[in-house]
């Protein structure tokens, strides 16, 4: 009797403070809500960590070394999603209502499920470098964002890296090029760039899709690729896949100088897995490499040495790490372009909108923010939110990352007929898809 | 005191027979239907439906269709985020392929896919029994989820892999994509789950599910009564794969908008199992009760420190939630290995007995 009337007390409470929990917003005070879907659990946490550490330490040091944006305070929230689009749909809905001016989904599963609620709920989806490649038509998508680059973009400077190795495009034919890739809406997205290119260039496309459930084990596609012998190998990987495709190259001993991995798979953690061995994996990248930028140095001095992040100081300046960094940074100067479009210091999903489709990262904005150097100079017009923006390739060398190349546009004549008809197609299986009345600020 | 049947006479066999003979329960039930129906959908907010309510109900009916196999006939199965997937990939091919059709209808029929692909996966139950039998349903869950991923028709070629649901509308009211408002997917998904329990409610204590639970208690002796071991068995595992079905199709169109194949992995079987088994075998009420209690309480906690005021970060409450869950599972199946169903019993018969216990 006491322990049902106990047990049916503590419940009600549970019930009570969670409800209250539930049904609370936060007040609409002078700040500026930015919620961040990041994960640090589950199968993705050990690239999932860097990149949520690199998000919430840029927009921290904001706040404590310039007080925010236009002097207006920037409020960050973590939600946990654990790469599951489930928890991420939940944490949309919880914090869309305190005010949300743009999300990153960091995963492109959760970003397909938030494509058609951004226009429904005017809050913009910024997924940079991911998500879906489509998105990119910004007459089609105007609240999605996926600057600099899509992985069509990737993929073609892929394609043109290795055809500078091999002396030029034309003589790719005949060649193999594995692709290994997670088997995820993620890692399927290149493939019709990839097979597009090589009916052009005449190259043998071989691929090698990973389960989520088998990336740690992955003997049997190295096994294949053994067998098969590709003269490259192309990976789009992430989470525990990356470092486990590494060690398994390095014990096939694929020559890892032919071995590119997508900017996704370009973690110091995922290389140094490979050991030794590892020397000479390439990846594409399209944030800075190292940690010699005074931003990070604030970032050192306001926000890790004050203890107010859980971020290691010796993983700051990690490719991941830095592409957090890049993410926010985007953020900010969003939110800033927006500011200084409305005259409001206090913006709505609405604004940033705006700001985002008004980017314009230039050189010289970059050396003021303290990141000369750290991204390519990045633009985004109302027709393109990518901008198919030129990315390089770097190399491990057996310690930490070096650029092992100047810059690489990708085929834009390619790529973006491409996505106008894959955006075209989106909008017509979606019937009806809302047209463009979003007026276009530059 | 207050639950106690003394008094209340039945003067005719209906009345003897009604679904819910004691005045209390009935009341118990108007009660919680005029939650369902009137309270929440007045006072909550988009979030509590569409990230409690929705899902809470969605896991609901998948957890029913489960009992009904696994609680009411015995046949351990695996297979449930892979029949739910079934049901999700064919009321999308549906309504791909007719998009004029009403979609709730799509999805109401999308469960007959999934219950002929179920009852061909059922077969083996003739032959083998219990964990063998949970082997061969695991099969069936990891050859679906490859179909889903291989077959590029399933997905309508999509380069992504993934299914989206499009814009509905039925009515002149949006009732499924983006614009689709919560309420209006909350009460279509509530009418569903409510109309098909109070379906199976029928079923279970009539001539159907008395001979599934036959066959779940000792299949021999039902063989002997006169009880068809194939047709009871694949039968359960029929309209088991169709509330499935139904289930995962409402998954898709009323809740997430969009799903991966993963989103119908093995851990969704397992979820599903979870609810059914702390919520009870063979109780339907146990099927609601598991699945407020996997899918509601994590939620719940996720939220308390903040309320608290404690600034925590979130992934240490993630990994804390997980930690607390887990426990109360090893609490609640320690304290009562029949599950909530059988603990809200006690609680009845506490209840009839006070204030005066013997």
């Amino acid at each position: 009797m006491k322990n049902i009337k106990q047990l049916a007390l503590g419940t009600a409470v549970a019930i009570g403070v969670g409800l209250s929990g539930a049904m609370t917003t936060v007040a609409q005070a002078e700040e500026n809500y930015v919620p961040l879907l990041t994960y640090r659990t589950g199968p993705f946490a050990a690239s999932g960590i860097h990149i949520a550490n690199g998000m919430h330490d840029y927009l921290k040091m904001l706040n404590e070394r310039d007080g925010g944006i236009g002097g207006v305070k920037l409020v960050t929230e973590e939600c946990e999603t654990g790469y599951n689009a489930q928890k991420g749909v939940e944490c949309y809905e919880a914090t869309k209502g305190k005010g949300a001016l743009v999300y990153n989904p960091y995963s492109t599963g959760i970003t397909l499920q938030l494509i058609p609620k951004a226009g429904v709920d005017k809050i913009p989806v910024l997924s940079m470098g991911y998500g879906l490649s489509a998105a990119a038509v910004g007459s089609t998508f105007p609240w999605v964002f996926n600057v600099p680059d899509t992985y069509w973009d990737g993929a073609s400077v892929v394609i043109k890296y290795i055809g500078e190795q091999e002396g030029g495009l034309e003589n790719l034919k005949g060649k193999k090029i594995g692709y290994i890739f997670l088997d995820a809406g993620y890692g399927r997205e290149p493939i019709p760039l990839l097979e597009q290119l090589a009916e052009k260039y005449g190259y043998e496309l071989l691929q090698y899709p990973v389960g989520i459930k088998e990336m740690q084990n992955q003997s049997s596609q190295w096994l294949n690729v053994r067998r098969d012998r590709p003269d490259y190998m192309v990976m789009w990987g992430w989470g525990a896949m990356n470092p486990t495709a590494i060690k398994e190259a390095v014990k096939i001993r694929f020559p890892m100088d032919k071995f590119i991995g997508v900017w996704w798979s370009a973690g110091d953690d995922d290389a140094a897995a490979g050991g030794e061995g590892a020397k000479g994996y390439k990846a594409m990248n399209f944030s800075g490499v190292g940690r010699d930028f005074p931003a990070l140095d604030d970032i050192q001095k306001y926000v890790v040495d004050a203890g107010l992040s859980s971020t290691d100081a010796e993983t700051m300046g990690g490719t991941l790490y830095n592409r957090g960094v890049l993410n926010s940074v985007i953020i900010a100067e969003g939110i800033r372009t927006a500011q200084e479009l409305t005259g409001k210091k206090v913006i709505t999903g609405e604004d940033m909108r705006m700001g985002l489709e008004a980017l314009d990262l230039t050189e010289e904005r970059l050396k003021e923010l303290g990141l000369s150097g750290f991204a390519h100079p990045m633009k985004v017009t109302c027709e393109d939110h990518a901008g198919s923006h030129p990315v390089f390739i770097q190399e491990w060398d057996g310690k930490e990352w070096r650029q092992a190349s100047g810059w690489i546009e990708p085929m834009t004549d390619i790529v973006r007929p491409l996505l106008e008809k894959a955006a075209a197609e989106y909008a017509e299986k979606n019937a009806p898809w809302p047209a463009r009345t979003e007026p276009c600020p530059n | 005191m207050f639950y106690r049947e003394a008094g209340q006479f039945k003067t005719s066999y209906k009345a003897d027979q009604a679904l819910m003979p004691i005045l209390q329960d009935r009341v118990g039930l108007i009660a919680i239907l005029g939650v369902a129906f009137i309270v929440i959908p007045a006072f909550a907010n988009d979030f509590f439906l569409t990230s409690i309510m929705i899902p809470f109900l969605v896991f609901s009916l998948a957890a029913i269709g489960l009992n009904v196999l696994t609680g009411f006939c015995g046949q351990l199965s695996l297979g449930t985020g892979a029949f739910m997937g079934v049901g999700a990939y064919a009321a999308y091919k549906l309504t791909t392929i007719f998009p004029d059709a009403n979609v709730i209808v799509m999805v109401l029929l999308s469960g007959v896919f999934s219950a002929a692909i179920g009852a061909v996966f059922g077969l083996p139950s003739l032959r083998i029994k219990g964990l063998y039998l949970a082997v061969t349903t695991l099969a069936a869950q990891f050859f679906l989820e490859w179909c889903f991923i291989r077959i590029p028709w399933l997905y309508n070629n999509n380069a992504s892999g993934a299914i989206e649901v499009p814009h509905r509308e039925m009515f002149g009211i949006v009732v499924s994509g983006a614009e689709a408002t919560p309420i209006v997917r909350y009460f279509i998904v509530l009418c569903i789950t409510a109309g098909i329990a109070f379906l199976m409610a029928n079923v279970l204590r009539g001539r159907i599910g008395r001979s599934w639970m036959m066959i779940r208690d000792m299949d021999i002796a039902a063989e002997l009564m006169g009880i068809r071991p194939l047709q009871t068995k694949l039968m359960a595992f029929a309209v088991s794969s169709y509330i499935c079905g139904v289930a995962g199709a409402m998954m898709v169109f009323f809740w997430l908008n969009a799903a991966e194949p993963s989103s119908y992995s093995i851990a969704l079987s397992f979820q599903i199992l979870f609810m059914v088994i702390l919520g009870g075998l063979g109780s339907l009420g146990g099927s609601f009760m598991g699945a407020a209690f996997i899918w509601i309480l994590p939620v719940f906690l996720k939220f308390i420190p903040g309320t608290l005021g404690f600034d925590v970060a979130a992934e240490t409450v993630e990994h804390v939630t997980f930690m607390i869950v887990g426990a109360l599972i090893i609490f609640f199946l320690i304290v009562e290995p029949h599950g909530f169903a059988r603990l809200w019993q006690i609680g009845k018969q506490k209840l009839r007995v006070w204030p005066f216990p013997y």
